[in-house]
């Protein structure tokens, strides 16, 4: 029999209210494996809010605490200093956003929560729209991709503006530890978690979380797409140490339309448009090799 | 120890002996030496407390609220756009029955833009479920915000409080402040240390997403909570009373109204005002008295259909404005007013917006202009006083 | 049935595990595993969404009540042996 390859305990019950197939589940299944039940966690509105379920349903097994959407940073940093004026340096403090509540209207809690070196981990969960509210666009949605407030027709209409980098917006706030990671290679995942619990100060995941509904796409492929997202090198897995980067996993360097073609929120892309976010992201894989450092 | 401070260093003193434990705060004028007060006194070490210097007003109730649900006693301060800014979250910390204190140094809005006294910013959240009180005087401010942790901590509350000091009037003027002893504070208001709060151990799920059919419910306890504290201000009150010395007259505070024909309503530093006009008009065989809404939230019912009973004309001073309605004040002391069978003259009086000076001149003439209203049984308004290309009368 | 507001807490406060939502009710298309096949390589059981897997021996036991019939599991096994039935048949 194979050993698990992550801990079995589980820090989640069923019943969660998520979609099925859905990857943000994942994300914080594997999160909580890497952490343990020293843990507090604050969330805003975003599908996580409503998962656990309508009260009294509550599907984790720490303490959890809502939040006002913009307000994860800010949260976050209201437990920590409640715990340190008590005397509980020991409890890790987690936020756990979408990334609508983290790029857009939660950039501004976040950055002040980065500045303040605020000893907690911001995990940003990666659906790349505003999922929970019905798929509109947001900051993270990816150049090319259909939502409802990019709607597309005659192949016209889809998002144009590129997907913000949010690791480059939190390595410019010189954070001790951040790092990418999917749901897709669950080992990586909570050996970073693992890694990020051990640091002081403020740490950032950014987590790539496949959503079936929102991407338009058959739920049975969430890992398979995840993995191709890796492999194509669209969302590299990376870490940066104390301003090291280093890439954890470089990925076969599949083309980008094995990724893309499986997503229903894609399929209106010409040719044209597909080489052109293939250019793009080997342009930006050459750059996160460039800033890698050499390995020992 | 009595020190001549401002009203700005009575709140910060105010929290200082109450020992909030997590203070989150962002500068705005003219709150920003409150706040820079409490940051010197974390920071030598005389307040066993955290400090987050957040990056915005939201962000500051943000981290109350969330330092709260985690157990702390909380406390921060603002003003104008930053508590307006707050909004939303002011919600969020009355929802989630959150003991937070909250001085706020209120400012006019803008545009116009301006730094100075109004209340308009204060009236605008009447709504979200938070107590109000205002102060007179920087002694009153420092006093209220003990009283408030522990009228707020009460079990059968459980609702956030917010303090209210008239910009620059009160946050900038220096007066002589009694700062009670650190133990006798102790002896009054004990630690905080709620049942329920977020802690390891303890895998509850705080704030949770309810149905129409579950909704209701919690927001008629929080009815409920908010009647009861008309009961345990008075019997806090009562106490800080038998413990300091001092008291403040409740929800409305009455200055010669027991054979009144007039009474002004009137709120915060203008009432320090009204006290001596009073005085004055009394010497001269007026018989006018002041009733002082020290709270705007819970509104005094009770005590104004008391008063009705007894006067023939109430003059209200609203430092703000509803535009498209009233005065908040006078609405509010109207709807009070309406069950009664017999209901005085009530005329409402807007001045003293954005920093206005408001002068003893004016106070004279709206009691004069509300007594001959009476007198003649007309009564017009909202009357704008001190308005440019308006009659200028009173100042 | 409305909870009395005497018999609430003053805020939402959650503590019933989410096993109270029977998310099984949703499923169009249900896991059948064979356990013949199977080579207890636990990716089903790492891979699902719900932590509806339970590793019984090595062997993965689907505890249908919770399971969303995602597919997930099957997609990634790579022996191939577990199949989406469609409810009813």
């Amino acid at each position: 029999m194979s050993p698990t390859t992550i801990p079995e305990e589980e820090y989640a019950h069923p019943g969660s209210t998520g979609c099925p197939g859905c990857g943000a589940n994942l994300v914080m299944r594997y999160l909580l494996k890497g952490l343990g039940d020293r843990t507090i966690i604050t969330i805003p509105a975003c599908c996580w809010a409503v998962m656990p379920g309508y009260w009294p349903s509550h599907c984790l097994k720490i303490p959890m605490v809502y939040c006002a959407f913009e307000a994860t940073g800010a949260s976050l940093s209201g437990i920590r200093a409640a715990l340190d004026v008590r005397g509980e340096e020991d409890v890790t403090v987690v936020g756990f956003a979408g990334d609508g509540g983290t790029v857009d209207i939660g950039l501004q809690a976040l950055s002040g929560a980065a500045e303040r070196q605020t000893d907690a981990i911001y995990v940003m969960y990666d659906n790349e729209a505003y999922m929970n509210t019905g798929i509109q666009r947001s900051g993270s949605t990816p150049w090319g991709a259909w939502t409802t407030t990019t709607p597309v027709k005659d192949a016209k209409g889809f998002k144009r503006e590129p997907k913000k980098d949010i690791m480059g917006i939190m390595a410019a706030h010189d954070v001790p530890y951040a790092a990418t990671v999917s749901v897709g290679h669950p080992e990586d995942f909570v050996k970073k978690i693992r890694k990020a619990k051990e640091v002081k100060g403020f740490r950032f995941i950014h987590a790539y979380s496949p959503c079936p509904p929102g991407w338009r796409m058959n739920p049975m492929k969430t890992i398979e797409v995840a993995k191709l997202a890796v492999d194509s090198r669209i969302f590299p897995l990376y870490e940066i140490v104390d301003g090291d980067l280093t890439i954890t996993r470089k990925g076969k360097g599949v083309p980008v339309s094995d990724y893309l073609s499986i997503q229903g929120r894609f399929s209106h892309l010409s040719d044209e448009d597909v080489a052109d976010i293939q250019r793009g992201v080997d342009q930006a894989y050459a750059e996160l090799e460039k800033r890698a450092v050499p390995k020992k | 120890m009595r020190k001549v401070m401002t009203g700005n260093y009575a709140s910060a003193y105010g929290a200082k002996v109450s020992r909030a434990e997590v203070i989150a705060a962002y500068p705005i004028t003219p709150q920003t030496s409150i706040v820079e007060k409490l940051a010197e006194f974390v920071a030598a070490g005389e307040m066993k407390a955290k400090f987050i210097p957040v990056e915005s007003e939201h962000s500051a109730m943000a981290a109350c609220v969330s330092a709260s649900i985690a157990g702390a006693r909380t406390y921060t301060a603002t003003s104008s756009h930053g508590l307006t800014l707050m909004h939303e979250v002011l919600m969020w910390a009355s929802g989630a029955r959150l003991p937070i204190v909250m001085t706020n140094v209120s400012r006019a809005m803008a545009p116009p833009w301006s730094v100075w006294a109004d209340h308009m910013d204060s009236v605008a959240q009447r709504d979200t479920g938070w107590m109000q009180f205002f102060c007179e005087s920087n002694q009153e401010v420092l006093d209220t915000i003990i009283m408030a942790y522990k009228i707020c901590e009460s079990e059968h509350v459980m609702l956030p409080a917010m303090i209210i000091e008239d910009a620059f009037i009160l946050s900038h003027t220096s007066e002589p402040v009694d700062v009670p002893d650190q133990d006798m504070v102790d002896s009054f208001l004990p630690e905080y240390d709620p049942a329920v709060k977020l802690e390891v151990g303890n895998p509850m799920g705080f704030g949770s997403l309810v149905r129409p059919d579950q909704y209701m419910e919690f927001r008629y306890k929080a009815m409920k909570a908010m009647e009861s504290a008309r009961e345990r201000i008075a019997s806090v009150e009562d106490e800080f009373r038998r413990t300091f010395g001092r008291s403040y007259g409740g929800l409305l505070d009455e200055y010669r109204c027991e054979d009144a024909e007039v009474v002004l309503i009137v709120a915060g530093s203008a009432a320090g005002t009204t006290r001596e006009v009073v005085d004055s008009m009394r010497d001269r065989g007026i018989r006018v008295g002041l009733a002082r809404l020290r709270a705007l939230r819970p509104f005094p019912q009770e005590e104004l259909r008391a008063l009705a009973n007894r006067v023939r004309g109430i003059a209200v001073l609203d430092r703000s404005y509803t535009f498209g309605a009233a005065g908040a004040f006078y609405t509010e002391t109207c709807g009070s007013l309406y069950p009664q069978a017999k209901r005085p003259f009530v005329k409402n009086y807007i001045a003293g917006l954005g920093g206005r000076d408001i002068t003893p001149g004016i106070i004279e003439g709206i009691f004069s202009d509300m007594i001959d209203a009476t007198d003649r049984g007309e009564v017009a308004g909202p009357e704008w006083v001190d308005v440019a290309g308006l009659e200028r009368r009173w100042r | 049935m409305t909870k009395s507001y005497e018999d609430i807490p003053l805020t939402p406060i959650s503590s019933v595990p989410s096993t109270m939502n029977k998310t099984g009710l949703w499923r169009v298309f249900y896991p059948v595993v064979d356990f013949d096949k199977c080579t207890k390589c636990t990716l089903c059981w790492k891979f699902c969404p719900d932590a509806a897997i339970q590793l019984v021996d090595g062997l993965p036991v689907i505890d249908l009540e919770f399971c969303k019939g995602c597919g997930i599991c099957a997609n990634e096994c790579p022996a191939k042996c577990i199949t989406m039935v469609k409810e009813g048949e």
